[in-house]
């Protein structure tokens, strides 16, 4: 493993999105929001159904470009930056409906996720130099650690992702994210379909990985114990605007985000 | 049946275990091996080595397009446009078609005198590779933004146009009196290969012929199996699973997609140019749509994926086309008394065993691991499905 795969990375973290707008036809999916995610933090990005947080995660993960406005990673602009590139600067993330590649074992997804941190090229992967050799040992091995890291059981590291379990996927797709060597995480609905006991587990994870593995950390969540549980500032959403902002308590009591979660009180 | 399926498979994992760990190792020498010594078993220019030399090249052009349509899961219909570049390669390169210039490197003596271009065969190999790989990537370029079936109607317009062009070439002045290609006419006398030390091969005696292109088969076969098991390898399956998720871990989709496109192409361009000067002619009339899915059934039969596969579904096709149909069961129908040949409904047999073979064995003869696992996840799913419903299993859960 690189020695830059072990410390924290040195450049400043944090992730900010300045007055972004994305616009679908005449729809604005999400209009003019500004969210600032600091270094090491963990923010809650919640709303109701179709209030635009995938499509915020979308932009900030460049898989998608904003119609206006900009997003920075640390001092670095990457509003027009490919998705590709972006991970490799240090974003990486979740999808809401897990997307594992099925027709690859646990242990090949991860590696996967390590793709932009590795150099073989097409001239090394067929003559394999020592060095690729190594490398490919390398991120197995590493691979196999992150699998451990994040509570696979070592019997199906080599099972097709089709074939494991609602919550191992769900493992397997963190620790995928984790192999980019990432600066900030992306959760999209973590907790999605998981049990009371599963979610607990979840949300004491998410703060493990920020305090051991100096990540910061935004996430989508609908599940309110674990947004106020784990998140140090929560920033909500609805029709795709920011509606509220703030930390736990605060958000809670806004009268706004309980009209938007429960209707207006006639 | 499924108790004999789980017998089947439970026997062979037992004999899987059982293997010594240098099997995989002593496989590959042995079929090296037996493949090195084959010709010494037939007469030198029999129609048997003649069919086995047109085989290998198949299984090499196979080779190419399962990297395309396997690996990276873009369907290529415009194979043939590579076959066409590859031997146009030859062409140009290796006869006397371009026939103002006089240049000539590492030829027979006897080309050595001859006008137009003359280059070492091997040179020219090279050569038809990486023209071969600059058109997949022209080709590959506009199917990047596009999925599943609109790319498989871009690359066979892409093999129309070169086809076609190939055809009009002969219209196409490049100056001097020279033209583009020589079209239906062909481009013919083109040299044969040449080595210092070994001289010229000639078509009376085929056994060079097929070290040459049984070479060619190994080096393809290995970048074959390393790009497999490599970080590239690993990304085509990656963008063939789920481009979304693919690109959002970092791997780069133009890159890696046109890298699949210009290995694929390169290896079809190589097996071109063996064929350009194997036929000894370039001919317009050789680079037909037809030749697109006669290639792809070779990967299909094979196990869409696996490279043994495409080998096996490579040197399979190409026996039956050259050897078995037109010169072992050619005359069966006329001892039935019917009155026609079996090389006249050849077309009609290669669709009637792609039909049995996708009826019997979707997977494919030789399935590639990826696949066969799935396959079996579904059946063991099925199985359980089966156990769990009341009244079949007994209750044991």
């Amino acid at each position: 493993m690189s020695p830059a795969g072990a410390s924290a990375p040195p450049a400043p973290a944090a992730l900010r999105a300045i007055h972004i707008t994305k616009r679908f036809g005449g729809l604005d999916a999400v209009k003019d929001v500004s969210i600032d995610v600091p270094q090491y933090g963990i923010v809650s990005l919640i709303g109701p159904n179709g209030a635009g947080k995938t499509t915020l995660f979308n932009m900030l993960t460049g898989l998608s470009r904003p119609t206006q406005g900009s997003i920075l990673f640390g001092e670095r602009d990457i509003t027009r930056a490919r998705a590709d590139v972006i991970t490799g600067y240090g974003v990486a993330r979740t999808f809401q409906n897990i997307r594992l590649f099925g027709a690859m074992t646990a242990v090949e997804n991860v590696m996967i996720g390590h793709h932009a941190r590795m150099r073989a090229g097409l001239f090394g992967s067929i003559v394999k130099p020592p060095r690729v050799r190594r490398e490919e040992r390398e991120t197995r091995g590493r691979a196999g650690e992150l699998l451990a890291y994040v509570g696979l059981r070592e019997a199906v590291f080599g099972r097709l992702a089709s074939q494991l379990s609602y919550g191992d996927q769900r493992r397997v797709e963190i620790a995928r994210a984790l192999a980019s060597e990432p600066a900030v995480l992306l959760l999209d609905e973590p907790t999605a379909g998981m049990n009371p006991h599963e979610t607990q587990a979840l949300t004491e994870f998410i703060r493990k990985l920020r305090d051991e593995l100096r990540l910061t950390i935004l996430l989508i969540e609908h599940d309110m114990k674990v947004v106020m549980g784990v998140s140090e500032r929560v920033t909500v959403l609805d029709y795709g605007e920011k509606i509220a902002e703030g930390d736990p308590d605060e958000v809670r009591a806004d009268p706004r985000v309980i009209e938007a979660y429960l209707g207006r009180q006639e | 049946m499924n108790e004999l399926r789980l017998q089947l498979r439970e026997w062979r994992d037992a004999v899987r275990k059982r293997l010594p760990p240098w099997w995989n190792r002593g496989l590959a020498g042995a079929f090296i091996l037996i493949g090195i010594v084959l010709p010494f078993f037939f007469p030198p220019n029999s129609g048997f080595m003649n069919a086995t030399i047109i085989a290998v090249a198949y299984a090499v052009m196979a080779l190419g397009l399962n990297v395309v349509v396997g690996f990276a899961g873009l369907l290529d219909l415009g194979y043939v446009a590579f076959y066409a570049l590859g031997a146009y390669s030859l062409g140009w390169f290796g006869s006397g078609f371009l026939f103002k210039a006089h240049i000539h490197v590492l030829v027979s003596p006897v080309a050595g005198t001859l006008p137009g271009v003359h280059l070492n065969f091997i040179l020219i190999l090279i050569g038809a590779a990486l023209i071969c790989a600059a058109a997949g990537v022209v080709i590959g370029l506009p199917t990047l933004r596009l999925r599943g079936d609109y790319i498989a109607i871009v690359t066979l317009a892409f093999g129309e146009i070169i086809a076609t062009l190939a055809v009009n070439g002969q219209s196409i002045h490049i100056g001097g009196g020279m033209t583009l290609t020589a079209g239906n006419l062909g481009i013919s006398a083109v040299d044969t290969p040449y080595f210092p030390g070994i001289g010229s091969f000639n078509l009376l005696n085929l056994r060079p012929w097929y070290w040459l292109i049984f070479a060619i088969l190994l080096v393809v076969l290995f970048v074959n199996l390393r790009l497999r098991d490599s970080r590239l390898g690993r990304a085509w399956i990656a963008l063939r699973e789920d481009e979304v998720a693919a690109v959002s871990m970092g791997i780069p989709l133009v890159k890696t997609k046109l890298v699949a496109y210009a290995i694929g192409a390169a290896f079809g361009g190589m097996s071109g140019a063996f064929f350009g000067t194997y036929y000894t002619e370039v001919n317009a009339a050789q680079f037909q749509f037809g030749f697109s899915i006669f290639i792809l059934a070779m990967v299909i039969i094979g196990g869409i994926g696996s490279i043994w596969g495409a080998v096996v579904g490579g040197l399979a096709l190409g026996y039956i086309n050259n050897y078995l149909i037109p010169d072992v069961l050619n005359d069966l129908p006329s001892k039935f008394g019917l009155n026609f040949q079996l090389t006249q409904v050849e077309f009609g047999i290669f669709g009637f065993l792609l039909v049995i073979v996708m009826v019997l064995r979707p997977q494919g003869l030789i399935p590639e691991r990826r696949r066969r696992l799935e396959l079996t996840a579904e059946i063991a799913a099925e199985d359980a499905q089966l156990a769990e419903a009341p009244g079949t299993a007994g209750g044991a859960t």
